[in-house]
């Protein structure tokens, strides 16, 4: 990636290319001290609550708002620090934004919208026309370009609004809570065409040759969601905001490995595992990663309720909804199977356990069922989970 | 998806009220109200429409009398609507977007001609640019340049009552625009200028309209600030409403067919108005 500003890039520590953020902000009684950096190629996620602060952040990165303290960089670039008098308006800042709702404009087709861009970095309209078309075409909405907005659906408004943001080849892309306002099925959907997005930088499978090529991969990506499955799914790195500070930041599995605070030991314990579905019967691939135990475990058929979905998908399973067993349960349950416990947490109100071989996953009981159970790590348990606790969406990532 | 979205709602259908589909009839205070004021804005109408002289009409509406006033009104009315938006939009964003203290005094100010006597206006107009006015003076002085009793200052007069309502109007709607768009629009790199030409404005679009026609509506039926400002001269600064007026003294049926127009005109407009840009119901 190139820099505009050799200058700025000697107090860069990290990749030029990147995001560095120290964002110090204060609204009225709310105040935010948070530090972020993203480096070029990677997809962070910043997860946090409704009111933690995640909307103003991405405000301050774009330059809709003002910082207080702290300086923004990106791609060797000073955006913003207030000590030093600097301050680039959003239209000097090259920041995708996907924001929350879309807010296409309603006046402009599809076409147009994604256009908008490029026309006003000086691009002439009829090769931006040219240009939109291609990022519609790669989004699979060719074929819409006339309609309006308020004439899509959801997704297909959501996926007209990445297409605008990465028309523009920024140099980093910021999607606040882009799957937020969608309703499950489309969520599902999108969740996979987004994954393509974030995970290459650039127009999914099938990308047209005149799209832009941007140095696949090389985006800074910020992901801002409160939804546990989008981070962990999406994001190569997590941090975890709350009240305005950052409580926590790492992997999807450091995360989970070791929650720092009771909402990241809530959000970090889902259960997430790929695998293959037909008619309720999900065979889990063997890859799926666990700290303790990378890719070493057998094969494992899980029952899902759900029949439907055929081919990859991404089964989740909420820690507290694994019931643990000294001898193997009878009854109901189509998931029962044997394993150890890897690792045992107190983690306050709760005791996390984490389960072996054959399906490395994360149990929440409360601390009086593990002391009954006389759960230590090495501790021989039965593992049930009911089938309609084995929730399913397609893999975004087949 | 996310975690458990267990099923725990009752049945929607149960829960929600049967649709009411009677029709709300008023209590009987309201409805008599309301009818005296129907009928107190429908009974000059129906005078005006009883006196009318049907068979003389276009005799009257095309004598040379009328046609003049009748043009100078549409190209006053018209230029004056252009100056109020010209004027008021501009005028209208800054109170809506900037913060500056005096704020309110400048609005108060700028929409002051709304509820001012339109005669008291076209005095102030008149003491600060007629020949011996304040800026007025100098200026004929300077270039000879005269708006009273000229086109100019029928213009002048016209702007000046019907600016407030363009300026009203459009802070309202700046006011009720979710920023969202015009902040997409920047981080997309569009120029702050660009932001209102293309996105501002277009949004705004339908209350802008409305504001234009009503500024429009407004000067067409100017009397006061005009007649005081440009006075009532033939050909020259006389509009229909003032020729209205001159008529009634001395050609009653002429000044109830320029009335006849002007009420015609102006109902087209409201009923138009209503079906295209307010919202029904």
């Amino acid at each position: 990636m190139s820099s505009n500003d050799p200058g700025a890039m000697s107090a860069t520590s990290t990749a030029a290319g990147g995001l560095q953020a120290d964002i110090r902000l204060r609204r009225g009684d709310f105040e935010l001290d948070v530090s972020l950096s993203v480096e070029a190629g990677e997809t962070a996620a910043l997860l946090g609550p409704n009111g933690a602060g995640k909307s103003t952040i991405v405000a301050a990165i774009a330059g809709l708002l003002r910082l207080d303290g702290g300086v923004v960089r990106l791609a060797g670039r000073v955006l913003d620090d207030p000590a030093d008098g600097v301050f680039v308006p959003p239209e000097g800042r090259r920041i995708g934004v996907v924001f929350q709702d879309q807010v296409l404009f309603g006046h402009l087709n599809a076409l147009d919208n994604v256009a908008f861009g490029l026309t006003s970095r000086g691009m002439r309209r009829a090769p931006a026309r040219e240009r939109a078309q291609d990022w519609l075409d790669a989004m699979d909405l060719g074929d819409l370009g006339h309609r309006r907005p308020r004439a899509m659906s959801g997704g297909q408004r959501q996926r007209v609004a990445l297409a605008r943001a990465l028309a523009c080849e920024p140099d980093l892309l910021v999607a606040d809570e882009p799957l937020g306002s969608l309703d499950v099925t489309a969520r599902n959907r999108l969740r996979r065409n987004l994954a393509a997005h974030l995970s290459s930088g650039r127009s999914g499978g099938t990308a047209s040759p005149t799209a832009p090529r941007h140095g696949a991969g090389d985006v800074p990506r910020l992901l801002i969601t409160h939804d546990p499955t989008d981070a962990f799914v999406l994001a190569d790195r997590v941090h975890i905001l709350e009240n305005g500070r950052l409580t926590q930041s790492g992997t999807p599995d450091e995360l989970r490995r070791s929650p720092a605070t009771a909402y990241a030991a809530d959000l970090s314990g889902i259960n997430l595992v790929r695998g293959t579905a037909r008619e309720g019967e999900i065979s889990v691939t063997t890859d799926n990663a666990t700290p303790s135990q990378p890719g070493r475990h057998p094969a494992v058929v899980l029952h899902a309720a759900d029949t439907s979905m055929f081919g990859a998908v991404l089964a989740t399973i909420h820690p507290r909804a694994i019931a643990l067993h000294r001898e193997r349960p009878t009854g109901s349950p189509r998931n029962v199977w044997r394993t150890t416990a890897e690792a045992v947490e107190p983690l306050g109100d709760i005791t996390r356990v984490l389960l072996g071989s054959p399906l490395p996953l994360t149990a929440d009981i409360t601390p009086g069922a593990a002391h009954e159970l006389l759960i230590r790590p090495g501790t021989t348990l039965w593992v049930s989970v009911k089938a309609t606790e084995v929730e399913l969406a397609p893999d975004a990532r087949d | 998806m996310t975690s458990t979205t267990t099923s725990t709602s009752a049945p929607e259908s149960a829960r929600r009220p049967a649709r009411r589909t009677a029709r709300e009839l008023p209590p009987w205070p309201i409805a008599l109200l309301a009818g005296i004021g129907v009928v107190l804005f429908a009974l000059p109408l129906v005078g005006l429409v009883a006196r009318a002289p049907w068979t003389g009409l276009w005799a009257h509406l095309s004598s040379r009398f009328v046609v003049d006033a009748a043009g100078l009104s549409v190209v006053s009315s018209i230029a004056a609507a252009a100056v109020a938006a010209l004027v008021g939009v501009p005028l209208a964003w800054v109170l809506a977007r900037v913060s500056f203290p005096g704020r309110s005094v400048v609005r108060a100010l700028v929409t002051l001609p709304m509820v001012l006597p339109p005669v008291v206006g076209g005095a102030a107009l008149l003491f600060a640019l007629g020949r011996r006015g304040v800026v007025g003076g100098p200026l004929h002085d300077a270039t000879g340049l005269l708006l009273p009793y000229s086109i100019w200052g029928v213009i002048l007069a016209n702007a000046f009552v019907a600016t407030p309502l363009v300026i009203l109007t459009v802070e309202g709607a700046l006011r009720n625009l979710d920023r969202q768009y015009e902040h997409a629009a920047a981080t997309l790199g569009a120029s702050r200028l660009r932001v209102l030409w293309r996105v501002t404005l277009p949004m705004i679009g339908p209350a802008l309209g409305v504001a234009v026609v009503v500024a429009w509506a407004r000067a067409l039926g100017e009397f006061g600030a005009t007649v005081t400002f440009a006075g009532s001269l033939g050909g020259r600064t006389q509009t229909l409403p003032l020729a209205v007026f001159v008529a009634l003294e001395s050609n009653r049926d002429a000044a109830v067919a320029i009335s006849l127009v002007l009420v015609a005109l102006s109902l087209g407009l409201l009923i138009a108005l209503r079906d295209r840009w307010w919202p029904s119901r």
